[in-house]
């Protein structure tokens, strides 16, 4: 699916959260949205997801508006993985992967081979099949973040938006999530990501967008985060380096008023 | 991947969920059935079901359905209503404490009922008892989601409960302050202590076709509960609409618990305890749990029925005293358990 963003505004309580960004994602790619807190990433996210209205713009699914694809369908071609990981119940990991499934069930049909399938290969893409019997209040915060990982790639959308899915992991994990991200995007979807690591973000994505004060600062290669981007984004200056012929960008120092 | 590949632990579980459903359905059934047998008369049962199905209108074919008959259906369908109601509201704000007794819902049904009784409509329109209850109820439920929002905290449906509660409760006393003689008055206090004692087949066809829409409506909420179990923005995503959910909740609910209200008077903590009971074997599931824990409360009822009838105590307890006195330490228990995250 391609999703056309033009445009689009967002704001609450008068307060601009998100202007004017254009942006184009197009399936076999993987976006890394970037940028502080407060940028906007998540707010877009939610947008590109239809979970949050716009003041201005427009967003299009292979040139149709969500409101005439309607809510159910839309839901079957877009995975979203929130932020918060809230679990209100102590759901075994099994159940919860299934969720996913629920656009595609019929009302009062159960289970169909099909969804066993799907909640299989996201239980084994995730790396979570092996608690599959525990409840997730027993898993430690990055598990659990690897079985909503498991629960959004369950639903076998065009498109997995993933809101920080590498917050509360442990490195080795990072890298696998980020891994079977760049896997899910080689398999032609098209997977946007919000990240904070500015490492993970410039080695494993196609394409960056950075975000600062709800404006576009960036939307290129991930060469093209330059120095003065993240300087201008984030009020930091960076560390590059090489290793095994891979370039690495890390935040190094907080850049002063007087300097920055 | 093959059906060979799906996992024993999902196979066991479905089984296992099919052997709770019948389990309970089978109390369900032996509590409605002995509550036919139990009663003051002593009464032939079998010779009762011979006569009542002849048409013979012999003195126990008369007991049998105008007295036992009307009471095990209405403690049935009233224990159903509460207990789905009671997990279908804690799945929705996501809190084990939502329940029609505590969040205030029955009180407000039964200040609906008590306002329908006083201004004389229930002897004008014969469906006025219903409609004010199912009112007072619809009434709190919505100021209980306007209050709490979704995703409460604890001690926030524990307060919006005491705020509903003590508002319903005030404005009934006023009915009965105001109440012309002390006769009816006393008439309502024990009305509101919720009972099934005396009640007749008539009052079982008016509040059956309200418990059953409201049962209908809860019961196709089940997978936007559980996708609810994610929050709100995940569920959105998953395809299911917030905005109908909360109707389809508020109205649900109003109709099952002001049904159930209008003919048994306010019947607390049935709605807590069965789907505390019922939750861990259902693997917290909010959807999976709605029609277990409307068996559970049909036999948590029932049974309390026959016991307040079996119990060598005189006048015979009001059901809604002794599910109270079941009831109420689940409660504190609950509170107890959840104040941290209050």
């Amino acid at each position: 699916m391609r999703i056309d963003i033009e445009a689009a505004s967002v704001r609450i309580e008068g307060a601009t959260i998100l202007h004017r960004v254009d942006l184009l994602l197009k399936p076999g790619e993987i976006v890394g949205l970037i940028g502080p807190n407060g940028a906007g990433k998540s707010t877009l996210l939610k947008a590109i997801a239809g979970l949050s209205s716009l003041s201005d713009g427009a967003i299009r699914y292979d040139g149709v508006r969500a409101q005439e694809i309607g809510a159910a369908r839309l839901a079957r071609r877009l995975a979203y993985l929130a932020q918060d990981g809230e679990i209100s119940w102590p759901l075994r990991v099994e159940h919860l992967v299934g969720l996913g499934r629920l656009p595609h069930r019929t009302p009062f049909a159960g289970e169909s081979e099909e969804d066993r399938v799907a909640v299989e290969r996201a239980m084994k893409l995730a790396e979570v099949a092996q608690f599959r019997a525990r409840t997730v209040q027993s898993l430690s915060g990055g598990e659990r973040m690897r079985v909503l990982l498991a629960r959004a790639l369950a639903v076998e959308a065009e498109v997995l938006l993933a809101d920080e899915p590498v917050a509360a992991v442990d490195p080795l994990h990072q890298l696998r999530v980020m891994d079977l991200l760049r896997r899910v995007a080689a398999e032609g979807k098209c997977v946007v990501v919000v990240l904070h690591d500015l490492a993970l973000a410039a080695r494993f994505c196609n394409r960056l967008v950075v975000l600062a004060g709800g404006c576009k600062l960036l939307d290129g290669s991930p060469d093209e985060l330059t120095d003065t981007i993240i300087a201008r984004a984030y009020g930091v200056s960076t560390l590059r380096g090489e290793h095994l012929g891979q370039a690495f960008v890390l935040p190094w120092a907080p850049l002063g008023p007087h300097n920055g | 991947m093959t059906a060979a590949s799906v996992s024993p632990v999902a196979r066991a579980e479905a089984t296992r969920h099919a052997w709770l459903v019948v389990g309970l359905s089978l109390i369900v059934a032996c509590a409605l059935v002995g509550s036919l047998f139990v009663g003051y008369a002593g009464l032939d049962v079998t010779q009762a079901i011979a006569d009542a199905l002849r048409g013979a209108q012999t003195l126990p074919a008369i007991v049998l359905v105008e007295l036992r008959l009307p009471r095990a259906l209405l403690g049935c369908f009233v224990g159903f209503s509460l207990g789905l109601a009671g997990a279908a509201m804690q799945g929705f704000l996501r809190n084990p404490l939502a329940e029609p007794g505590v969040v205030g819902v029955s009180g407000a049904a039964a200040l609906g009922a008590v306002i329908a009784f006083y201004s004389g409509l229930s002897t004008l329109v014969p469906l006025a008892l219903p409609f004010g209850a199912i009112a007072g109820a619809i009434f709190a439920a919505l100021l209980l989601f306007a209050l709490v929002g979704r995703g409460a905290g604890t001690m926030t449906v524990i307060l919006a409960g005491v705020a509903i509660n003590s508002f319903a409760a005030a404005l009934t006393s006023l009915a009965l302050n105001l109440s012309p003689n002390g006769f009816s008055a006393l008439e309502i206090v024990y009305w509101l202590m919720g009972s099934l004692v005396d009640r007749s087949l008539p009052q079982v066809w008016l509040a059956t076709p309200f418990m059953l829409a409201g049962w209908i409506l809860l019961l196709t909420a089940a997978p936007a509960l559980d996708a609810l179990s994610l929050g709100e923005p995940t569920a959105r995503s998953l395809g299911f609409d917030m905005g109908r959910l909360r109707v389809r909740l508020v109205v649900g609910a109003a109709l099952a618990v002001g049904a159930s209200v209008a003919v048994s008077g306010a019947i607390g903590f049935v709605g807590l305890v069965a789907p505390h009971v019922l939750r861990p074997f259902v693997g917290h599931r909010p959807g999976r749990l709605l029609f277990v824990s409307g068996l559970g409360g049909a036999a948590l009822l029932l049974l309390a029925d026959i016991a307040a009838r079996l119990l060598p105590i005189r006048p015979e307890l009001k059901l809604g005293v002794i599910t109270a006195m079941v009831g109420a330490p689940f409660l504190f228990h609950l509170v107890y358990r959840l104040r941290r995250e209050a």
